[in-house]
């Protein structure tokens, strides 16, 4: 028994990869799993805020691959979650203080504790991408519906199945379903054709999300938000669960949109 | 109106940014993925075309030769009909050509 290793990336930054890890992490410490997260954007950190984290570092990742900790030490338990850590990236230095051997070192000390890893990855395709996908047992692929956030994640997908890191599983996050709905906006059918991989999780747009990160409560904890039920839908699928899609608007029927065109409601 | 019946119908009307996205992003990708630009790719067909015509006439208005996408794979589909027109000096030597031949197998028999 081991953990997981999962790697979020992308190609484009700004997708959701934060967003996705922290709220994947707290859905799968809710289904009762052991899980640490580690942010692999270092000089650019980010996950502590958004788990509500940030009070509490004392140590960071460089600080446990230079030997100036244990890791133990360098990990930060949740408030509300014992079984949910987090290792937070180093805000001063830069990508290549950590090496793709360090993390496949780290990742392996913590394998025999945890069900899950989850890596939250840099954007690009640089130092920080391979540092985030070496220890990988599987990628997620977090894309945008927009042409230039599917060109770059067609360019990382490419590059994982030259690494022999694929076959990736994609999340289309952001997805505005009345803009699907007119036609002004690819839908997570059009996108997933088109990067022809295995889709994980659709997540529609939602205006809980960036209240949630200003207060560091992931929006997965918000039992009204769309997102954060899309969330815990896709933690469910990594651990094996066979889980339907949200009907999201692809195949809306003639009396759905009359009806909600009188009540004036989305789904 | 017809946007009404369209909206009855549930699509929607002309074709919108949605589609343009699609379809442009399919275009990008097909360069992408095997990381040859347009101008290359328009140098490439020319070079099939004229290795072609070097051993038939090739009734270039009809050629289609394009990127395909299967799955995640990328292969070169090459459409490229013979010339059939009848009044090219090509098309009648040949057939000239063809009928003296035949012509010299039945004096054989
Ligand atoms: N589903 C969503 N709905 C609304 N806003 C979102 C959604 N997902 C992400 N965001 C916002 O988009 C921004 C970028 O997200 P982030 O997770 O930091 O991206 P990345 O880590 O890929 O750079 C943040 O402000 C975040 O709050
Ligand atoms: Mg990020």
């Amino acid at each position: 028994m081991g953990a997981k290793v999962i790697t979020v990336t992308s190609g484009k930054g700004g997708v959701g990869k934060t967003t996705a890890t922290a709220n994947l992490g707290v859905s799968l410490a809710r289904l009762g799993k052991k899980v640490v997260l580690i942010d692999a954007d270092v000089g650019l950190r980010n996950l502590d805020i958004v788990m509500g984290l940030e009070n509490r570092i004392v140590y960071d990742l460089v600080d446990v691959v230079e030997g100036r900790c244990q890791l133990r030490q360098a990990m930060i338990k949740h408030k509300q979650f014992p079984d949910l850590f987090l290792i937070p990236a180093a805000q001063t230095r830069d990508k290549t203080a950590i090496s793709p051997a360090d993390m496949i070192q780290i990742t392996d000390k913590l394998r025999p504790e945890f069900d899950y890893i989850l890596i939250d990855s840099p954007a690009g395709i640089e130092r920080g991408f391979r540092n985030a996908v070496a220890p990988a047992d599987e990628v997620l692929i977090v894309t945008n519906p927009e042409v230039s956030a599917v060109r770059d994640a067609d360019r990382i997908i490419g590059l994982l199945e030259a690494n022999n890191k694929g076959p990736a599983k994609l999340i289309i996050n952001r997805v505005n379903p009345d803009m699907v709905r007119r036609g002004e906006m690819m839908s997570a059918d059009d996108v997933t054709d088109i990067l022809a991989i295995k889709l994980i999780g659709i997540v529609p747009e939602d205006e809980h999300v960036i209240p949630a990160s200003n207060s560091g409560i992931p929006v997965t904890l918000n039992e009204n938000s769309r997102a954060g039920a899309a969330f815990r839908n896709i933690a469910r699928r990594l651990t094996g669960e066979n889980v339907p899609f949200l009907p999201m608007n692809d195949s809306v029927g003639f009396f759905q949109r009359l009806a909600r065109l009188f009540t004036g409601q989305g789904e | 109106m017809s946007g009404f019946f369209d909206w009855m119908r549930g699509r929607s009307p002309a074709k919108n940014s949605g589609t343009v996205a699609k379809e442009r992003l399919q275009l990008i990708l097909v360069h992408d993925r095997i990381n040859l630009p347009p101008e290359r790719m328009e140098e490439m067909k020319a070079e099939i075309l004229a290795v072609i015509s070097k051993y038939v006439a090739v009734d270039r208005d009809n050629v289609d030769i394009a990127l395909q996408q299967r799955n995640r794979d990328s292969l070169i589909v090459a459409e490229i009909p013979f010339s059939q027109s009848h009044d090219s000096d090509e098309a009648r030597r040949r057939l000239a050509k063809a009928a003296d031949e035949a012509a010299d197998e039945a004096d054989d028999s």
